[in-house]
């Protein structure tokens, strides 16, 4: 197993300038466009308004309306053209606004994309990569701001990518347009402001594994996307206690990484899943059960799940930050995984009397 | 002569499936012994005889629905009236000819199942234990009415006696030897109830989590006495580690014991490679220690002892041993162990566990025996029912435990569940041992060598062999008034070995 140990943004890379994950995205779309002319892109607002999330700013005036062009409120029919185009041997990158929209193409992505191959007896791959942004975090209310790439991830025939740093965000846009296969990139709303160095010995991103962006050896937090930089930052809670947290980095929501996952899981014993999804019949449900699948044995705490409320996410802030994985929450699970409490209370009682020194 | 009829049990009931006999031609039956199962629209029911006697033929097969009243079989009574056995008639339809439809008494038993059957709480479990399970009572048998009864089922041996039809076709389909069990029925018969719960009680299940259940066993760590911090007492890796992490830390300067870590952070951390002898040895010296530790800190002992005359016991085994073997005789401490088992049946507040703040009393008497071990260390494997064992029976298990003690091949259900424990230091010449309650259990017996010494009895001075018998008790399950009769009781069981 040859993860890529690939840091999160950080000072430590010996060169590279700071960007953001708007920008690093923008660019991975530019090297593209220039590099394939078989590549274009399409949704809807990526070419005059340049994009909702201003990815595309600019694209349009460099590479023209033949290859950023504008498409209709029309999940189906432009992600169904994408298709059709991949199948006629282009490279199309189909933007959809939010994964709440997608649900408009699902019967594009999941009926044909993810299934001509095999029913056409290995003759037809679909080529396309449809990038679409997920999560909540920015008051968009529940209509734009749920997490359903675990819908996408159940899938069989896509690949499903979380890219959550600025490295992942710049590079690996390029492998998933040389696979074969329809691959899906979900870009949480809340990472495209975020800002760091990109490393410039940064390289093409192994989309076919998981990165550990943090080792440790108590608890392994395992996350994607959005919820990694709320795992770092838990860690860094967590080390403050003296509990040393791994952070895995999914990347890949599918296939998952179980080699990855599972030898972290066999060094430190204990597994927080933290999913912006919610609980029931979730991703981090998938990867519990795997982890009681083949790690049992080296399982020494109940395998703990950091999750969305079950509800629509809420527009008003307060709610919508309640409703959603956080830092505290991921910390008091990995507490509760390593019995930190338990166990420092318990020692501290029985040396009570002889100290004196109640806590 | 009578019949054995389908019953109606319940006022809506018209017929009934016979489902299973569990009776065969030949049995003898008792009132009150099940003989058959019968279904109907609502639960299988277990049906009795009203009548004692011999079960002739089965009328009716498996299988069969039949209304209310068919003859289903006939049951030869006295003598007196047998000499019809098998004069009505070849088929169910003649019988019913032939007999009175429903026997008198049958009307009031029925009536007790069908109202089981109406409250509907229990759908089908046919077998089900009925709380209302009749014992065959300790009838007087009527003059044996047929010498060449068919042989019974191949189930012997003297404490099979009085173990019905039921019982034994339970025990067969159980797999029970009957010959192991002990009978809590009238006049000591076994009852269904005992085949039921013959099975050897499990060890209290140890809270762990899967990876310190793994790592005890890597480390040959007993997970029973760890102490687990984690989520309701659960062992977690961490306290395996610390229980490990205590015993090596014997020599090494005191370490700050952070139970939280484990794992890669310690250098030696879950490696298998360190399951040698001497590491097991010591894994044990610190398992023992904890233990008995815990034991001192937690329970008030109390102690007695007795010197027991064992003139009649040594006569007794002379006697058996005289025609035997080597290999095959016994030794005292056959004696002793069941004399120890006999008198916690006897004594039973002593036989048991403390938990939770109270007395538990144990199923069964299950003896721990100590066992020492040549590279040191202790282990107490069980005999289970030992009080139920022919002192016989008891030589054999103890000497299998004890070579597979010592070569470490116990199994995992012989080493837990002891509700009384015995340690016997006779063969190392002290005369008394004042033993350490093994937790949580609530007393401890003790042995010690058996020795010539000057005895009075009846006005007399002799020579005579004696033991001394000692219990350490739980002071908070039991007063000395208790142990004191437990020891009484080891010493009369002594001196009637043959009762043994």
């Amino acid at each position: 197993m040859t993860a890529t140990h690939t840091r999160a943004a950080g000072p430590t890379a010996s060169s590279g300038r700071t960007t953001t994950y708007r920008e690093a995205m923008r660019e991975a779309l530019r090297e593209a466009l220039r590099t394939d002319q078989r590549v274009f892109l399409m949704g809807e607002d990526v070419g005059r308004y340049g994009g909702c999330f201003g990815v595309s700013l600019g694209l349009l005036e460099e590479f023209g309306p033949e290859r950023v062009r504008d498409a209709p409120l029309s999940e189906s029919a432009f992600v169904g053209a994408g298709i059709g185009a991949a199948l006629a041997g282009m490279r199309p990158i189909v933007e959809i606004m939010t994964v709440n929209f997608s649900l408009l193409a699902l019967d594009q992505i999941l009926n044909n994309a993810a299934t001509l191959l095999h029913m056409s007896g290995g003759q037809l791959p679909v080529p396309i990569v449809i990038r679409m942004t997920t999560g909540a975090g920015r008051q968009l209310a529940a209509q734009h701001s749920h997490s359903l790439e675990g819908w996408y991830a159940h899938i069989p025939g896509l690949r499903v990518l979380a890219p959550a740093t600025l490295t992942d965000a710049r590079h690996m846009l390029a492998p998933a347009l040389a696979d074969p296969d329809p691959v899906l990139i979900f870009e949480h709303g809340s990472l495209y402001n975020v800002s760091g160095v990109l490393p410039a010995d940064a390289g093409p991103v192994d989309i076919g594994h998981a990165a550990v962006r943090r080792t440790g050896t108590d608890v392994s937090l395992i996350t994607y996307g959005g919820c990694l930089p709320k795992a770092l930052a838990a860690a860094d809670d967590l080390a403050s206690g003296g509990i040393s947290a791994e952070v895995v980095d999914l990347r890949s929501l599918r296939p998952l990484d179980d080699a990855t996952i599972g030898d972290s899981v066999a060094r430190t014993h204990r597994a927080v899943v933290v999913d912006e999804g919610w609980r029931t019949g979730s991703l981090a449900a998938e990867i519990s059960a795997r982890l009681t699948e083949q790690h049992f044995y080296d399982l020494d705490a109940p395998v703990e799940r950091v999750c969305s409320a079950e509800v629509p996410v809420p527009y008003a802030r307060r709610l919508e930050q309640a409703a959603l994985p956080q830092p505290d929450g991921i910390v008091a699970a990995a507490r509760r995984s390593v019995g930190d409490l338990v166990a420092a209370g318990a020692d501290a009682v029985e040396r009570r009397p002889i100290t004196g020194g109640p806590g | 002569m009578t019949a054995f009829t389908m019953p109606s049990l319940g006022a809506d009931m018209d017929e009934g499936v016979l489902q299973e006999w569990l009776v065969s031609p030949g049995d003898r039956v008792r009132k009150g012994d099940v003989m058959a199962v019968v279904e109907t629209d609502k639960a299988a029911i277990e049906v009795e005889c009203f009548e004692p006697g011999t079960v002739g033929r089965l009328l009716v097969s498996p299988g069969t629905r039949v209304p209310v009243g068919t003859p289903l079989a006939v049951i030869e009574g006295e003598a007196a009236h047998g000499v019809r056995a098998h004069a009505p008639g070849t088929d169910a339809a003649a019988g019913a000819d032939a007999l009175p439809p429903v026997p008198a008494g049958s009307q009031r038993r029925p009536r007790e199942a069908s109202t089981r059957a109406e409250t509907g709480r229990r759908p089908a479990p046919r077998r089900e234990p009925q709380k209302a399970v009749r014992e065959p009572k300790a009838v007087r048998e009527p003059a044996v009415t047929k010498a060449k009864a068919p042989d019974e089922p191949a189930v012997s041996g003297a404490p099979a006696l009085g173990a019905g039809p039921l019982v034994r076709h339970l025990a067969v389909l159980r797999g029970v030897d009957l010959t192991t069990l002990h009978g809590t029925g009238p006049g000591g018969r076994i009852t269904r109830g005992d085949v039921e719960h013959a099975r050897p009680p499990l060890a209290p299940r140890v809270r762990a989590t899967p990876y310190a259940r793994r790592l005890a066993q890597e480390l040959g760590i007993d997970l029973a006495v760890v102490r687990g911090t984690g989520e309701g007492g659960a062992v977690r890796a961490a306290d395996v580690h610390a229980a490990r992490t205590a015993r090596t830390g014997g020599n090494e300067p005191e370490r700050p014991q952070r139970p939280g870590r484990d794992g890669e952070q310690h250098p030696r951390g879950a490696v298998p490679a360190e399951d040698r002898p001497e590491e097991r040895t010591e894994a044990m010296r610190r398992a023992i220690a904890d233990l008995m530790s815990r034991s001192k800190r937690e329970i008030p002992h109390y102690y007695l002892s007795t010197v027991v005359d064992l003139t009649a016991a040594e006569d007794w085994m002379r006697r058996i041993n005289r025609g035997r073997p080597p290999a095959e005789r016994l030794v005292p401490a056959a004696l002793l162990l069941k004399a120890a088992a006999t008198a916690a049946r006897e004594v039973p507040r002593l036989n048991g566990y403390w938990q939770n703040g109270g007395y538990v009393p144990g199923s069964g008497v299950n003896l721990g025996v100590a066992v020492s071990l040549r590279q040191g260390g202790l282990l107490a494997p069980v005999i289970q029912r030992a009080d139920t064992l022919t002192p016989d029976a008891l030589m054999a298990r103890l000497k299998d435990l004890v070579q597979r003690a010592r070569r470490g091949r116990l199994r995992g259900s012989e080493t837990a569940g002891a509700t009384l424990t015995v340690t016997s230091l006779g063969d190392q010449g002290v005369e008394t041992v004042f033993g350490v309650i093994h937790p949580p259990q609530v007393a401890l017996v003790g042995f010690g060598a058996v020795v010539e010494r000057p005895w009075a009895t009846g006005g007399m001075l002799g020579i005579r062999p004696v033991v001394t018998a000692t219990l350490a008790a739980d002071h908070r399950a039991t007063d000395g008034a208790v142990g004191a009769r437990y020891l009484t009781a080891v010493d009369r069981l002594l001196q009637k070995p043959e009762e043994l």
